[in-house]
């Protein structure tokens, strides 16, 4: 708990940003209100405001990126990153994380009451798009007196929203950093996310999304979800050099139970996910991934980023096959030939897509040396 | 920072607001000097990855990419000059790398050490392979795999109807070196190529 390097402990403020009467006005054309948003803030953000960094995160993470809560067994899920003399260097960068919209970590979302009808939402909640999201972490940025982030960063879901961010309202980021993200899922990403959708909506305890109301939450299918999609996070080089093709340690007779170590950890992974994830959260969150394809006119989309031009260090890592090193050498692709300055990395790594939340020391320098370079054009 | 001589050589022929893309950027240096001093934006190209970094620090755009087969991430004509700086003779397939070049850029810069400089040719004839300030390398330790003199690149060049706009020469210390045409790759220890693709 005292390790250096630790912003120490912390806790998750909420604040409402939308009200009923004054609601966001979704993508859809739909509104949603209230809304509150459940946030973390690291560091001290300077006199000028100008040293604000913002995290996006990824589809199951949460406010609580760095530090500990009391009494904590684990910190925050990019501890590793974040803290006094990390790469996101705390007693020079003030740096925010927020839970998203439709998350279930404090922000609003599909499983929170919807005050008009004082029941849950459920599936009445709102189709949500990628630039939902980033309406919401805007409303954040700016009931925070921060009128131009130095930088956002994000991995993952977190990267696509830097990108969306970046190409929609360019003037209000100095530096983008997206890593191991996507412009576009592929049709095997999709397929990924239809199986874990499907796993969830056929568990008898779904109810049509009313099962907290049951007293009930689909069990069997979020965690096959998530064994699912943690077999896409991790390479089978980091499978194999984990697990290899060794038993159980209580594996008896070959049967039809947990008779593999990769079985027995899959198994946890997907049993710790229940406590800590939602299920309508899960089908609301990857939808949006599926249908984000901000390039989708090539022209259009890159106009507001090339009349407020950033700076843009994209990510990937050699064994992601989640979103591989192609979706970001697309992003890549796009973002140079729209005439952006564009940094590019593809990190050596053994451990797949995970590999955006280890220290590895490669991809810890890189970052590094982009935002040291940020915060001294940015404070000058 | 002083540019090395050989690149500020190569940053007097850009010309002022040109957006570079910058093959072999190593930490930068190039790129950073245009745009502090003439007004230039670019990107550069680099693979070591301590360069990288270096690059990243002071604030130049670097994408780590294989320059032999990557350069398809660039789209015609979307640089107003692509430079390769002493690198051309340490990739596998110079042909098509210019060809992608002249792709790309409407200008390219191209920097190479000349293997017919007298010394070398006396060096060979002593049997031993050459070795100079330009080529400090033992054969089985060199980055270098394309060994040409300034004569076959320049029949390469024609090939690729690449137009020699301008051949600055330089001594194998890397000072201009005054020569007349025919003595050039002879007398020659490197040079500096300006050339404009046909379109």
């Amino acid at each position: 708990m005292n390790d250096s390097g630790s912003v120490g402990i912390v806790s998750t403020q909420t604040v409402r940003l939308f009200t009923a009467d004054d609601p966001l006005v979704l993508a859809s054309g739909a509104t949603l209100g209230p809304i509150d948003v459940a946030f973390e803030t690291y560091g001290t953000l300077s006199p000028n405001a100008d040293n604000a960094v913002m995290i996006l995160h990824a589809l199951t993470g949460d406010a609580h990126a760095a530090g500990w809560h009391e009494g904590a067994r684990r910190p925050g899920w990019w501890d590793n990153l974040i803290g006094p003399g990390k790469p996101l260097d705390t007693d020079r960068f003030f740096v925010v994380c927020a839970n998203l919209l439709g998350g279930c970590q404090g922000t609003t979302g599909p499983s929170s009451v919807n005050p008009a009808t004082g029941r849950l939402y459920g599936l009445d909640f709102p189709v949500l798009a990628m630039s939902d999201f980033v309406a919401v972490h805007r409303a954040l940025v700016r009931h925070l007196g921060i009128t131009r982030l130095l930088a956002a960063l994000g991995g993952s879901l977190g990267g696509m929203q830097v990108l969306e961010w970046s190409l929609t309202y360019p003037e209000e980021l100095a530096n983008a950093l997206i890593i191991a993200a996507s412009s576009r899922l592929t049709a095997q990403n999709i397929a990924f996310s239809a199986v874990a959708r499907r796993a969830i909506m056929t568990d008898p305890n779904f109810h049509e999304g009313r099962y907290s109301e049951a007293g009930v939450i689909p069990n069997g299918g979020l965690s096959i979800a998530r064994m699912m999609a943690h077999i896409t996070y991790l390479s089978e080089e980091a499978l194999s050099e984990k697990f290899g093709r060794n038993p159980h340690p209580d594996a008896g007779k070959p049967g039809f139970g947990i008779d593999f170590a990769v079985e027995s950890y899959l198994s946890y992974q997907g049993n710790a996910f229940l406590e800590r994830f939602d299920a309508l959260s899960y089908l609301y969150l990857t939808r949006v991934m599926d249908y984000f394809d901000p390039f989708e006119h090539p022209t259009a989309s890159v106009a507001r980023v090339q009349a407020h031009p950033l700076r843009f260090l994209v990510i990937s890592f050699a064994t992601d096959w989640r979103f591989s090193s192609m979706h970001s050498r697309r992003i890549v692709r796009r973002l140079v030939n729209a005439g952006q300055p564009v940094s590019f990395r593809e990190i050596p790594s053994t451990w797949g897509h995970d590999s955006f939340l280890l220290e590895i020391e490669s991809y810890h320098a890189t970052v590094r040396a982009f935002l040291d370079r940020a915060l001294e054009e940015g404070t000058r | 920072m002083t540019l090395r001589p050989d690149l500020a050589l190569v940053a007097e022929l850009i010309p002022t607001g040109s957006r570079v893309l910058d093959l072999g950027c190593g930490g930068g240096a190039l790129l950073h000097h245009l745009a502090e001093e003439s007004g230039c934006s670019g990107i550069g190209v680099e693979i070591d990855p301590d360069a990288v970094l270096e690059a990243l620090r002071v604030g130049v755009s670097v994408i780590e990419l294989d320059i032999d087969r990557q350069l398809d991430a660039f789209a015609p004509r979307s640089f107003d000059v692509v430079v390769l700086s002493r690198t051309l003779q340490t990739i596998r397939r110079p042909e098509e790398v210019l060809q992608e070049m002249s792709r790309i850029g409407d200008l390219l810069i191209v920097s190479v050490p000349n293997f017919g400089w007298w010394g070398h040719r006396l060096r060979l004839l002593t049997g031993r392979m050459p070795m100079s300030k330009e080529l400090p390398y033992a054969w089985y330790n060199t980055p270098n795999l394309r060994f040409t003199t300034l004569a076959d690149l320049e029949d390469l060049f024609a090939s690729l109807d690449l137009t020699v706009q301008r051949r600055i020469t330089l001594t194998v210390k890397g000072a201009p070196l005054t020569v007349i045409d025919r003595a050039a790759n002879l007398m020659a220890g490197a040079a500096v190529y300006v050339l404009s693709p046909s379109r």
